[in-house]
């Protein structure tokens, strides 16, 4: 299998872009933001971690680089100690620790947030959840699968496919995110449109919380209205409110077929009018929809070297179709690009369900956000708008920063209505910084829009909260914030505005 | 020049996680998802070039396996083949199928269809053999130039860069001649909506294993396929001092 080795080499996909080369400033140095009224960390605390976990488990010094810088290396915090429990005690003792000594922490997955959430932003402790990977069940029959909140998304997604599961998310960053950070951010992802978010497939989180305590909230079931539901606490918010360390999660039934159509557009409106056939014609085995204008397409195949399946359109979309048989589903994907065809929706495309060639369409797709990187610095966006106003976001910003920028793209999770917008340009500058914010959530807050759509809020975000949420809620939102962490440690400078 | 053949073999596509079976006669093909051979998708690509650029008046793609072969066929031509063969074989014939066999077919057929180049897949990814398009034109008595990364029409024939241990070779052959396509030779293109729409309409035409005359009796057996040795699981080592003495234990160092 000579081939299939040399394509894997070519292929590889690493989100790990991390490179000594060119470090972000300090967080502290390039955003105006003042240090809490925290302990500094000192030997004594070193030791009494080393006495916690094993002294391998406990990195200091240059160790500690890779923890302190986001993925998009928009933000470098200052961090000595990164801790590596392996154990829901281990994080217990370690945050009762903390929270006696009132240092503050940033818990930490994959790093592969885009809202500079997952570093510390001065000399927080990081905990990093990488080795917490263990699956402890998968259940065939009902589809739910426990597991510690450190296994790799990639991981999991193997291990249940040997029980003929999936799971009911797909990132680009599955390679390195975890499935605990995608719990904590709420992550949506490709397949949203068919399997909806993780506040309905999770089951049950078990989660330390600001002082220590373990909080189990585990279930093994669907249905079990007792009480509050309060795991819906530890689901979006961003190692604010406690430390997942575990969690249920619910997995569909691996589909037997899938096919995907790769399609060429000449207009947004024709985007519309292709998702909504796609909708009435392909209804049950739809599984995802997704739109890339030309700038992203070229970005990744340019910066990735991948091959563009067809020519050069102003638009392209993605169709994905899951299902149980896969005759009936390629006759129901043809005869929808036929019909578009036809009514001149769509110009051309192609259809594949050979797994090597779904793997090449969907690379094309999901390494954008690595090839903007590649090009440059990059503002990014993740914004929920409506359909009918989706694209002209786009036009608006490339006005706006005109020559700034190399390049202003849009593309994303069109059948959910979640748009991620990029400007890149050469390096970070004030000057466009200032160009393209508060303007981007002003533009979405009028359309009553998401300012952030499935990256969550993180540190980037929090002073444009108000943008998508109304002052009682932020009110009710900080009064939850006191009661489950009064001390403040838990992940400070993030997710809420300072008062 | 006026007409080339290419090979189209439908194999396990390279995507999909291979399983022995237990007997440990063959790999697992049932269930599984098929698509062309990469290398032959590579010559593909490279017939319909030379047609593009005038080179070749007609492309004819062969595809010898069941019936399924059809369907990498029916890409052949949506990529921009002008029509193709079948020559349909399927249960323990194909299994015992070797490449002398295909070597056989390919040549009586570029005889009768009066081919004056054969471009061949350097390999199959399923059995990775590397012979049909040596043996091709030993049984044509015709050149071949192998390991092609790049084709160029030369004042009798074509010139053709070859990729050899350490570098590049460079010769140049008369037609007719049997050519195999390496990896780099180009990027083959998707066959798209409105070229598979336009293929429906190319004819394939169906033969048998007794229409080509092809003695097809095994020249060599089997004895037992197994799946390569599992990689022992590696340990992650705190720090280089201890990396040092695991070394020194082990004796690397
Ligand atoms: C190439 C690429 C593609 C992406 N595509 C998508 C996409 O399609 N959809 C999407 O939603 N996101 C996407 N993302 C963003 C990112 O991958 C997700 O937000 C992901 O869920 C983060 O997981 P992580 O393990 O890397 O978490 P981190 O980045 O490590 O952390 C994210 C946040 O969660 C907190 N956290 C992490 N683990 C825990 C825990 N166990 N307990 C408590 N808090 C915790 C952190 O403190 C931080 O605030 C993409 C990112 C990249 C780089
Ligand atoms: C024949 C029959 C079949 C049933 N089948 C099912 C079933 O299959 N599955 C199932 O889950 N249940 C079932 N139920 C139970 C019941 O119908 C559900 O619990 C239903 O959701 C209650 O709705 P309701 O409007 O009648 O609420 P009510 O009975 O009026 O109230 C239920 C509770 O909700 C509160 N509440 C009601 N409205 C509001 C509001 N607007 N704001 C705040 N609080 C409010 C009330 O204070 C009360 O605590 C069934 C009941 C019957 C009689």
């Amino acid at each position: 299998m000579l081939l299939t080795k040399q394509l894997k080499i070519i292929n590889r996909v690493s989100a790990r872009a991390f490179s000594a080369k060119e470090v972000p400033q300090f967080t502290k140095d390039r955003y105006p933001v003042k240090r809490g009224n925290y302990n500094a960390l000192n030997d004594h605390d070193i030791s009494h971690f080393e006495s916690i976990l094993e002294k391998h488990r406990v990195l200091t010094g240059s160790d500690t680089d890779m923890y302190n810088i986001d993925w998009i290396k928009s933000v470098r915090g200052a961090s000595n100690v990164v801790l590596k429990p392996k154990t829901t005690e281990e994080v217990s003792e370690i945050v009762k620790y903390c929270h006696a000594q009132k240092l503050a922490v940033v818990p930490q997955g994959g790093n592969t947030g885009l809202v500079g959430g997952s570093v510390p932003v001065f000399d927080e402790v990081v905990i990093s959840m990488s080795l917490m990977n263990k699956i402890e069940h998968i259940d065939e029959y009902s589809g739910i699968v426990r597991c510690q909140s450190g296994v790799v998304l990639e991981k999991l997604e193997s291990a249940v496919n040997e029980k003929g599961l999936i799971v009911p998310l797909d990132l680009g960053s599955k390679g390195t995110c975890h499935i605990g950070g995608n719990v904590s951010t709420n992550a949506g992802g490709l397949r949203l449109i068919r399997y909806g978010n993780l506040h309905g497939s999770v089951l049950g989180v078990e989660a330390v919380l600001a002082n220590g305590k373990i909080l189990n909230l585990m279930s093994n079931f669907k249905k079990d209205n007792t009480g509050y539901h309060l795991k819906h606490l530890f689901i979006g918010s961003e190692g604010s409110l406690g430390i997942v360390t575990k969690l249920a999660l619910h997995c569909p039934t691996a589909p037997n077929a899938v096919n995907l159509a790769f399609v060429g557009l000449e207009s947004f409106q024709q985007v519309l009018n292709a998702f909504l056939l796609a909708k009435k014609e392909l209804g049950e085995i739809l599984s995802s929809v997704e739109m890339i204008d030309e700038p992203s397409l070229m970005a990744s195949t340019t910066m990735c070297n991948l091959q563009s399946p067809i020519q050069k359109y102003p638009f392209y979309m993605i169709f994905e179709t899951s299902g149980s048989n896969d005759e009936h589903d390629k006759e129901k994907l043809n005869n929808f690009l036929k019909n578009a065809m036809e009514k001149s929706i769509i110009v051309d495309g192609v259809a594949t369900n050979e797994p090597s060639k779904m793997r090449n369409i969907w690379e094309s797709r999901e390494r954008i956000a690595e090839s903007l990187l590649k090009m440059g610095y990059c503002f990014k966006y993740d914004i929920s708008l409506p359909l009918s106003n989706f694209y002209d976001i786009v036009g608006a910003v490339r006005e706006r920063v005109g020559s700034h920028a190399k390049l202003v793209s849009g593309y994303g999770h069109v059948g959910d209505s979640n748009m991620h917008l990029n400007i890149v340009c050469e390096k970070f500058s004030q000057e466009i910084y200032k160009l393209v914010e508060p303007f981007v959530f002003e533009y979405t807050s009028k359309l009553k829009g998401s300012i952030s759509a499935e990256h969550g809020i993180g540190f980037h975000k929090p002073k444009y909260l108000h943008y998508s949420k109304s002052p009682e809620a932020i009110e009710l939102m900080k009064q939850i914030k006191n009661l489950m962490d009064p001390e403040n440690i838990l992940n400070p400078y993030k997710v809420l505005p300072l008062s | 020049m006026s007409r080339v053949l290419v090979g189209v073999k439908r194999v396990i596509d390279y995507a999909v996680k291979i399983r022995v079976k237990p007997d440990k006669t063959g790999v697992v093909t049932e269930g599984v998802k098929h698509s062309m051979n990469p290398f032959d998708e590579i010559a593909v690509e490279e017939a319909v070039k030379m047609k593009e650029k005038k080179l070749a008046t007609e492309v004819i793609a062969l595809s010898v396996g069941p019936a399924q072969s059809q369907e990498t066929l029916r890409t052949a031509l949506a990529m921009g083949v002008d029509r193709g063969i079948h020559i349909e074989i399927s249960g323990k014939d194909y299994e015992m199928l070797q490449p002398l066999h295909i070597s056989k077919m390919f040549a009586k057929i570029a005889q009768d269809e009066k081919c004056d180049l054969i471009i061949l897949g350097k390999q199959a990814i399923d059995d990775d053999s590397n012979q049909t398009a040596q043996m091709t034109a030993a049984c044509l008595d015709w050149p071949q130039a192998v390991f092609a990364s790049a084709i160029e029409k030369a004042d009798n024939g074509l010139k053709v860069v070859r990729e050899i241990d350490g570098g590049l070779e460079t010769i140049t052959t008369k037609l007719p001649a049997v050519i195999s396509a390496d990896l780099r030779l180009n990027i083959p293109r998707y066959a798209t909506l409105p070229n598979i729409m336009k293929a429906k309409k190319k004819p394939i035409k169906k033969l048998t294993v007794a229409d080509v005359g092809v003695d097809i009796k095994p020249r060599y057996e089997v004895v037992s396929v197994e799946d390569p040795p599992v990689r022992q699981a590696g340990s992650i080592i705190p720090d280089v001092d201890t990396l040092v003495s695991k070394l020194k234990e082990l004796g690397h160092v």
